[in-house]
């Protein structure tokens, strides 16, 4: 099985304009959601205080959000989680309420409105671990447990974001330099330009669907960044090979050569990394949903941006021959077609 | 030129066995098991207590697997269900004599099934995260702004006395924040004050001001020495959480510092917040009282005539039932340190410094009793022990100590007992999470799954389309999956969801390095190289381009993990592990499969890896060189 089957170098470059014009408009819807949409931050960020709780029936989320709107929280999000019995709940930090003491508060209210009894339940795991929780009980069943309930103060989710954009700056400037020592400056900046631009897009993305953005989304984006890099990469290491090679190319055909030969193999390890998201997307669960959805679209916009923006940037910042091949030129060459260009 | 050398084989093996070996424990799953633990910080869990729990069993014919001391408590495992809570029963009934206030800890817990020998070469199964077992997650706020302060009023006590020995004249000592200030009536004296101060008080700063008439010296904390009060406060107050922690009775607390300032605890198991929260927020106090020695006292001991008005009756660690005054002489606020040392002949003691108020109390209170026992009390859970009752020998002032009648070990016990009562700087809850078993069990299941789909569908999309390298690839993933696994396991890193999901993520991300091995060969063959050169070259040509690749995919995993907390950390470890092996894995791995297959066949013909389709010679500006028969 072969999938490629390239006669000859296809001419990307030819369509470099419109093809970055595409990504630029792209990029510019993304910025256009992201400041007035602006993302939807996970409690991680935020500061606030969530619970899931399980009802043993299908869940009536506008019942939910009553008994918690009279138990008198406001700004109280209430929504379907994973599946229809699941409910996550989402209290924003409010001022004068002991934050710490929320979750039990909520259950309390929402276990009254089952007509149950909250109590202390000691029971022993089928492995053989203690349990001690407290459960939600009425005479004959359990009508609602608690999954799972978290609480972040405000300062915590402040840090968070502060070294959140601390590991994207230190993630750009160490490929910038690892780029430029190995290449060139210039492809350093038309490397991290191109996947920079992903990075905006994939947060565009999450900004327009208002998709939560939590700790493990940041994670997929800033592991998409450096994965795709090693795609602009790959093809820069072409273009120093075609620049050797082959002295009789000028950069565009040079740049037009190099993608063509990697082609094949940037669509089929994206291919084999979206298989494997995939798989997460399908079988991860609510978790890890959005981490694999930010990977796709990582993904998918890294070829992208690696094939087409970053060579393209490349040759617009004016990558020469002489740049990345040490050797020099014999001056008097016939066939270089840089002859008399050349400084 | 595809023959490796035989080292290379068996430094491949050993590395097989070696993933083998450290992977195994996590297949064994867990089993019932029962934790013993102290529930007071006076009494500690040792061998003889190993012995007594194996009499136990002993007496109510359990088989256990085995019985062992590990960290500050007894684990021992059972087969199943029902002899555990068996175990557990008996094992209470012989520790606990009284059921209402029970001396040890006795509760239901999980160790892993994996055999002694695992265990004995340290091969654990992996640290699960609290996503992936359920429990609670605490992340706490110590206030160093009071331990400084509290460090402050300690400094105003020392410099009053030593100005008071020095016979220097001030004009009054005060804590202004965090700093000390003195004022001074002349310049003399201050001159006077700052030589005695310097020489006694290397840790401080001081400052002089002037303020018209009032001159003044001011003293700060040198930066070291603040930072030397943060790391005790931070110390102390995990130490005091770790004796309190273990009244819960979960098998693997974790009490760590995280940051400058805060202090992350993760109860596995333990789903009640809000008794996690009671039992951390607790402070055992210590006060220090009189002990009765008069006649009725006496008689009250032995249980002859009543204990007197005034007086109440407790247990004293070594020496049995003590008579101690009501009357509170100090609390445990006045405390500022213990310290295990040693005393001007030698001997074990315990280096007690109080506060300026305590300091002032104790100077009246030993005075007047010199010759009497004074006791120090430790409640907790509202009941008090007697830790000591030493005599009063002298006079005493901030600083002094007990001494006589023990050895070092007894002299640092003791220390840590009247320490452990107190938080050095208080704390506040920030962050706090629970997850509940059962999310935990459908979160593994649901790593695993995504683990294991991702895997197949790459390995059966590289078998189809590079056939036999395909293979090779497929089982360079799988050997990287388990060299994961294995160092994983050997670090004990904590595992979380995400970390799973970088699992599965490092899985895509590695088969990179063999498609760009494939390709160049297929690549290295359409341009007409034999198959024994397009081998070596292919793997030669390739490699440049994947340490590239994964280089940069290393800086964003460093950065993660640099800046990330939490479950970004989580899933830095992992990603970054996972980029490390896959390098061996992709690379030395499956050249060596290839060269065992390949290697030996002098006149290769061709290699199974796909079709290789090569463009008919029509293209003339095609830089690639024209086809020829492979």
């Amino acid at each position: 099985m072969e999938l490629f089957r390239i006669k000859r170098d296809l001419p990307f470059m030819k369509h470099a304009l419109i093809l970055n014009a595409i990504s630029f408009i792209t990029f510019a819807a993304a910025v256009f959601f992201l400041t007035t949409r602006g993302l939807h931050f996970s409690i991680e960020f935020t500061g606030g205080t969530e619970v899931e709780v399980q009802y043993s029936q299908a869940a009536d989320v506008e019942k939910t959000r009553g008994v918690l709107t009279q138990m008198g929280f406001k700004e109280v999000q209430v929504q379907n989680f994973g599946s229809s019995r699941d409910v996550l709940i989402r209290l924003p930090i409010t001022a004068g309420i002991k934050q710490t003491e929320l979750a039990d508060q909520v259950f309390g209210g929402l276990c009254k409105a089952e007509n149950g009894q909250v109590r202390q339940h000691d029971s022993v795991s089928d492995k053989g671990e203690a349990i001690s929780k407290k459960v939600c009980a009425t005479a004959t069943a359990e009508p609602v447990s608690l999954t799972r309930s978290g609480t972040v103060g405000p300062a915590v989710g402040q840090e968070l974001a502060w070294d959140a954009a601390k590991a994207l700056i230190c993630v750009v400037i160490g490929i910038v330099i690892y780029l430029a020592i190995r290449f060139e400056w210039k492809f350093g900046v038309a490397g991290i330009i191109a996947n920079l631009h992903d990075v905006v897009i994939i947060l565009g993305f999450f900004a327009f669907f208002q998709w939560e953005f939590s700790l493990t989304v940041l994670a997929a984006v800033l592991a998409v960044l450096g994965y795709s890099v090693n795609e602009s990469v790959v093809i820069f290491d072409r273009v120093r090979e075609a620049f050797r090679k082959y002295r009789k190319l000028n950069t565009h055909e040079v740049i037009d050569h190099a993608i063509t030969s990697t082609i094949s193999r940037t669509i089929i390890t994206h291919g084999c990394t979206q298989l494997v998201v995939l798989s997460m997307l399908l079988f991860g669960g609510p978790t890890l949903h959005y981490f694999a959805l930010a990977l796709t679209i990582g993904i998918c916009f890294g070829i992208y941006s690696s094939v087409f923006v970053a060579a393209a940037i490349a040759m617009w910042l004016g990558v020469k021959r002489e740049d990345l091949v040490k050797v020099p030129l014999s001056k008097d060459d016939p066939n270089d077609p840089n002859a008399g260009a050349v400084v | 030129m595809n023959r490796y050398p035989l080292w290379k084989y068996v430094i491949l093996v050993i590395a097989f066995l070696i993933g083998a070996l450290y992977s195994l424990p996590n297949l064994f799953g867990e089993a019932p098991a029962v934790q013993v633990s102290s529930s007071k910080v006076t009494i500690k869990i040792d061998e003889a207590l190993v012995a007594r729990v194996n009499t136990a069993l002993a007496d109510a014919k359990i088989q256990a697997d085995f019985v062992q001391l590990e960290g500050g408590s007894i684990k021992a495992r059972f087969a199943d269900t029902d002899v555990q809570i068996k175990a557990k029963d008996a094992i209470s009934a012989a520790l606990n004599k009284d059921p209402a206030d029970p001396t040890y800890i006795v509760a239901l817990n999980l160790l892993s099934r994996s055999p002694h020998w695992l265990a004995s070469i340290h091969a654990f199964p992996m640290y699960l995260g609290l996503d992936l077992r359920g429990g609670v997650h605490f992340l706490m706020q110590v206030d160093m702004k009071a331990a400084l302060t509290k460090k402050a009023e300690a400094l105003t006590g020392d410099v009053r006395s030593m100005l008071r020995d020095k016979n220097v004249r001030h004009a009054g000592i005060s804590r202004e924040g965090n700093t000390v200030r003195i004022a001074f009536r002349e310049d003399e004296t201050r001159k006077a004050a700052e030589v005695v101060l310097n020489a006694q008080l290397p840790e401080v700063t001081w400052t002089e001001v002037a303020e018209g008439e009032n001159l003044a010296l001011v003293g700060n904390l040198k930066p070291q020495a603040q930072k030397a009060v943060q790391d005790a406060a931070l110390k102390q107050n995990i130490t005091t959480l770790h004796n309190r922690v273990n009244e819960l009775g979960t098998s693997e607390p974790v009490i760590q510092q995280q940051g400058a300032d805060r202090i992350v605890v993760e109860l596995p198991g333990v789903q009640d917040t809000a008794r996690a929260k009671d039992i951390i927020g607790r402070t055992a106090t210590l006060e220090m009282r009189m002990v009765d020695d008069s006649a009725e006292a006496q008689a009250a001991i032995t249980g002859a005539g009543p204990v007197p008005f005034g007086d109440e009756r407790y247990i004293d660690r070594q020496f049995g039932p003590i008579i101690v005054k009501r009357a509170v002489i100090l609390t445990g606020d006045n405390l500022n340190d213990a310290q295990p040392g040693f005393d001007e002949n030698h001997q074990p003691s315990v280096n007690l410094t109080v506060d300026a108020k305590g300091a002032r109390i104790m100077k009246e209170v030993s005075r007047e009793n010199i010759g009497k026992r004074m006791a120090i009390l430790l409640f907790e859970k509202g009941k008090g022990e007697v830790v000591t009752a030493p005599r009063i020998n002298s006079e005493l002032g901030g600083n002094f100590r007990i001494s006589g009648a023990m050895g070092t070990q007894e002299a640092a016990d003791t220390a840590l007992l009247l320490r452990a009562g107190s938080l050095a700087a208080p704390m506040e809850i920030i962050e706090e999470r629970t997850i509940g078993p059962s999310l935990g069990a459908e979160n593994i299941a649901k790593g695993i799954h995504s683990v294991i789909g991702g895997f197949v569908a790459v390995a059966a999309f590289m078998c189809l389309y590079y056939m036999m390298f395909g293979f090779v690839s497929a089982l360079a993933l799988g050997f990287n999956l388990l060299l994961v696994v294995a160092v994983l396991s050997m670090l004990q890193a904590t595992l979380s969801l995400p970390g799973m999901a970088a699992i599965a993520l490092v899985l895509g991300m590695a088969i990179d390095a063999n498609v760009l091995i494939n390709e160049r060969i297929r690549e290295e063959l359409r341009g007409g190289a034999a198959p024994q050169v397009a081998i070596n070259l292919g793997y030669e040509r390739a490699f440049a381009t994947i340490l590239d690749s994964n280089v940069t995919t290393l800086i964003a995993g460093l950065s993660l993990l640099a800046f990330g907390s939490g479950p970004v950390k989580g899933f830095a470890v992992v990603h970054c592990l996972g980029i490390l092996t896959s390098m061996f894995s992709s690379v030395v791995f499956s050249r060596a499969l290839v060269n065992l297959w390949y290697g030996r066949q002098k006149k290769l013909k061709s290699l199974s890896i796909g079709q290789v389709w090569k463009p008919a010679p029509d293209s003339p500006e095609q830089p690639a060189p024209s086809a020829e028969k492979a």
